[in-house]
């Protein structure tokens, strides 16, 4: 037997002895698994489960063990996703730290550096969120303002982050700060800071879905030990734009048949709610809309593939990767346009008798998915990167 | 199994050498011998037959007209995928000639349905590009083998063909033609089809041109009292159907293929354009407005690319997807055809209405492969359908 098939059985048996009942199950919003300083576990189940996957690195894969990764090949790592899916495991641990920062601290930090974050990123011990964006600058990033003074033996930060996700329930903080005010892009720099550093004040913001999910976070006389900067000062930068890629492909992924999937799948649901006729659908228009829908699912799940296949044998991909930010975050969007289409007022009620909630809990998704277009670079913001690194065309025109 | 079958990356994307060679073989070819002036000469000289002889004796000279044909039968043998990669530089340049008819369309129906004796009476002279095969497939200007009514009649073992025929590609300059028609069950059935092998000059028989908005032909077909002796019926009588409709899948992810090389030929000139032409003192190129409509046809088109490249290696995988996937990527090239041909178009300005520039020929070609074999609603609809919604 091959290594590759080995390990697939004892991936397997080891996942059935190992992941409990209640992670096999669709799991509702509130149990969702973010470890942390603080962390809240409605059903224990999800904290054995984060742990023991922990243990062995499967919290984070692909990482090497060295940092307390899995250290997995590829290939291995391919293997225990496609087990894990097998038996419908939940996710063992949501985590910026692992989605985003951990990468490009693999790429840029020191060696002390990764030995000091990584590892409790992997046993989901410290929740990281990302602070980017402020009042001033979204989609022009690179204009942000918060700086960071050099004290001597400290850097001293003042200003304001805005749309932080999850800040007031994250550990950590990974900032862009500048540290030059006479250039842009170069006097950018990437910072590390503890939220429980005084100064650090985050507020939750409340959305059209209701929940508050995103903070400002206000920066005021913030004390932050130097070795707290990754990478050189002012090269913050290009690890700025390394963790995006990492974000945006994690966004363009993200979703991708949730919500329905507690409802059957759109197609079912639409028999559901309209009947059959001859075993199909019986809203020709609606049938047509879903079909669409499905076609456009199909092909961009091969696009992926093809990237995938094209990578893998070396013909590199770069910025090609924006289509995928592009493209998968409008069809999410759609996805649930449809969706509520099908469901009708069912799916705009939020608390009623004889509703379902499953029903009731696409109106927050639906509303949750319009930030998929904005949030890590906007679609305008995509089709811009496509129009320079990849199409190459001349820019400037105002007329 | 050793490790190292087990690990070699499964190739649903990526061409082999041999699959690179050809291509670039028949990319050379497209654009060297048939470049878009060929078509522009043919169809300014009035051309009686619509394409260039000489031409297509040197595609099959190079082997071209053979590469679905098994060397058994003196084809070449580079399989769906090898097909798909020269279709697609056919495209490329709107070469004018049989091979989607001849060498796609009734070599795949005759692989699919006919005998020994008939492969080996037909191919040989496909593949050597000695002869051309038509198929009489439609009955109306919407594409659809279900409504088929020409009408055959059991006599003496053979059949009697009487009805009409309609947007037969090729069928003036065609030696043969195969048939569809219906002996048995009534129009909207999906079986009771038979493939008949007719002469062009067969009595009963009558074949006249019609020039479509490509500059490409097709032909009227009618037949009245024609015969069909039972060695002329491929495979067997009523049992057509299925034969047809996989050899029709073939085709229809082939002709997608011919669509993405028209589809990249249009974009790739639309952004030369872009960077060129320009107004305000600025290239065109950079409005954001024209920016962001580019980017939204790349992503378009590589998500075409993938789903072409994926159906063609399906394809030679004999699948059992093959149909799911036929109407998948006919209906999304019919689609992105349409949309960047348009936007092509426009992007060119006043430019792009003369027929001095090319965009326009793209456009009218881009329309007529969309009908081919089924538009995108016929494709939705079937798409659904096989997926059982
Ligand atoms: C759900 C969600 C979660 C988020 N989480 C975080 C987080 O954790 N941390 C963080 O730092 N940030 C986060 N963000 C912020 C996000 O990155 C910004 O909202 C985004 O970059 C856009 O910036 P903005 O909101 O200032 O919009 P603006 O930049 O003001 O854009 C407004 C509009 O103008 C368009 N526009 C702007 N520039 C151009 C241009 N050059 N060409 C054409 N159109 C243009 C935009 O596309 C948009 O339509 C989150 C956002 C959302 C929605």
């Amino acid at each position: 037997m091959s290594n590759l098939e080995t390990f697939r059985e004892e991936t397997r048996a080891w996942l059935e002895e190992n992941c409990p009942a209640s992670m096999r199950t669709p799991m509702p919003d509130e149990e969702q698994p973010w470890g942390g300083r603080n962390p809240s576990y409605p059903n224990p189940d999800t904290k054995v489960w984060m742990e023991r996957m922990a243990a062995r690195g499967w919290t984070a894969p692909a990482w090497p063990t060295e940092y307390g990764g899995g250290g997995l090949t590829p290939e291995e790592n391919k293997i225990l996703q496609q087990e894990l899916k097998r038996i419908d495991a939940r996710p063992c641990l949501n985590s910026f730290g692992i989605w985003m920062l951990g990468p490009a601290l693999l790429e840029f930090a020191t060696e002390e550096q990764k030995q000091k974050y990584l590892p409790p990123i992997v046993r989901g011990e410290i929740r990281w969120c990302q602070g980017y964006s402020e009042p001033g600058s979204g989609s022009d990033l690179a204009g942000l303002q918060t700086k960071a003074e050099d004290m001597g033996d400290h850097y001293l930060v003042n200003g304001q982050k805005v749309w932080t996700s999850y800040a007031d329930k994250a550990d950590w903080i990974f900032c862009l700060v500048r540290t030059d005010t006479s250039v842009k892009h170069e006097g950018i720099s990437f910072l590390l800071i503890d939220m429980e550093t005084e100064g650090v004040d985050p507020r939750p913001i409340k959305l059209i879905s209701g929940s508050s999910p995103f903070c400002e976070t206000f920066l005021t006389d913030v004390k932050v030990p130097k070795e707290n900067l990754v990478g050189e000062l002012n090269k913050g930068w290009t690890i700025a734009k390394r963790l995006l890629e990492h974000e945006r492909a994690m966004i363009s992924g993200m979703n991708m048949g949730a919500g329905e999937a507690s409802l059957g799948g759109m197609e079912e649901l639409a028999k559901e709610v309209f009947g059959e006729l001859d075993g199909m659908i019986a809203h020709p228009t609606l049938r047509d809309t879903v079909t669409k829908h499905k076609m456009d699912e199909e092909a961009f799940n091969l696009t992926l593939r093809r990237t995938g296949e094209l990578a893998k044998a070396g013909h590199g991909i770069g910025a090609e990767a924006s289509i995928f930010k592009f493209y998968g975050s409008e069809m999410n969007k759609r996805r649930f346009e449809i969706l509520l289409e099908l469901l009708g007022t069912n799916a705009l009620t939020t608390e009623g008798e004889g509703h379902d909630q499953d029903v009731m809990d696409i109106s927050p998704q639906w509303l949750r998915s319009k930030g998929n277009s904005i949030e890590g670079g906007t679609t305008e913001v995509q089709l811009n990167i496509i129009a320079k690194r990849v199409l190459d065309l001349p820019e400037g025109g105002q007329a | 199994m050793t490790t190292e079958n087990i690990e070699q990356p499964k190739t649903d994307f990526i061409l082999s050498e041999e699959q690179t060679m050809l291509r670039d073989t028949a990319k050379q070819f497209f654009s060297e011998q048939v470049p878009i002036s060929n078509l522009r000469k043919l169809r300014d000289e009035e051309s009686a037959d619509g394409i260039d002889r000489e031409v297509w004796k040197q595609a099959s000279e190079l082997g071209l007209a053979g590469i679905l044909i098994p060397e058994a039968y003196g084809g070449t043998d580079f399989g769906i995928t090898g097909m798909g990669l020269v279709m697609e530089e056919a495209g490329r340049t709107l070469a004018a000639t049989p091979l989607f008819s001849s060498s796609i369309l009734s070599t795949l129906i005759m692989l699919e349905a006919a005998s020994e004796n008939q492969k080996q009476s037909i191919l040989p002279a496909i593949a050597a590009g000695e002869m051309i095969v038509a198929v009489a497939l439609e009955e109306s200007g919407h594409h659809n083998p279900a409504a088929i009514s020409l009408s055959a009649e059991k006599k003496d073992g053979g059949l009697v063909l009487n009805g009409r025929k309609t947007f037969v590609l090729d069928g003036h300059i065609a030696d043969k033609l195969i048939i569809v028609a219906r002996s048995n069950g009534q129009k909207g059935d999906t079986n009771g089809l038979s493939l008949c092998l007719v002469d062009a000059d067969a009595e009963g028989l009558k074949v006249s041109r019609s020039k479509m908005v490509d500059s490409r032909n097709s032909a009227e077909v009618t037949c009245e009292n024609l015969t069909v002796s039972a060695d002329m019926i491929l495979g067997t009588t009523d049992d057509g159907a299925a034969p047809l409709e996989s050899a029709l899948d073939q085709a229809r992810i082939l002709l997608s293929a011919e669509i993405l090389g028209g589809v990249n030929e249009v974009f790739e000139r639309t952004l030369e354009y872009l960077k060129e032409r320009k107004q305000f003192g600025v290239p065109i190129g950079s409005f954001q407005a024209l920016r962001h409509r580019a980017s939204a046809i790349f992503s378009e088109i590589e998500i075409c690319k993938a789903v072409v490249t994926f159906a063609l290696s399906q394809s030679d995988k004999k699948s059992n997807q093959i149909a799911r996937l036929a109407s998948l990527t006919k209906a999304r090239l019919g689609e992105a055809s349409t949309l960047v041909s348009n936007e092509g178009l426009q992007m060119h300005g006043g430019i792009g209405m003369t027929d001095d520039v090319d965009i326009g020929l793209f456009m009218k070609r881009a329309r007529v492969q969309l009908q081919l074999l089924g538009d995108p609603s016929f494709h939705r609809e079937r798409y659904a359908r096989l997926n059982g919604y």
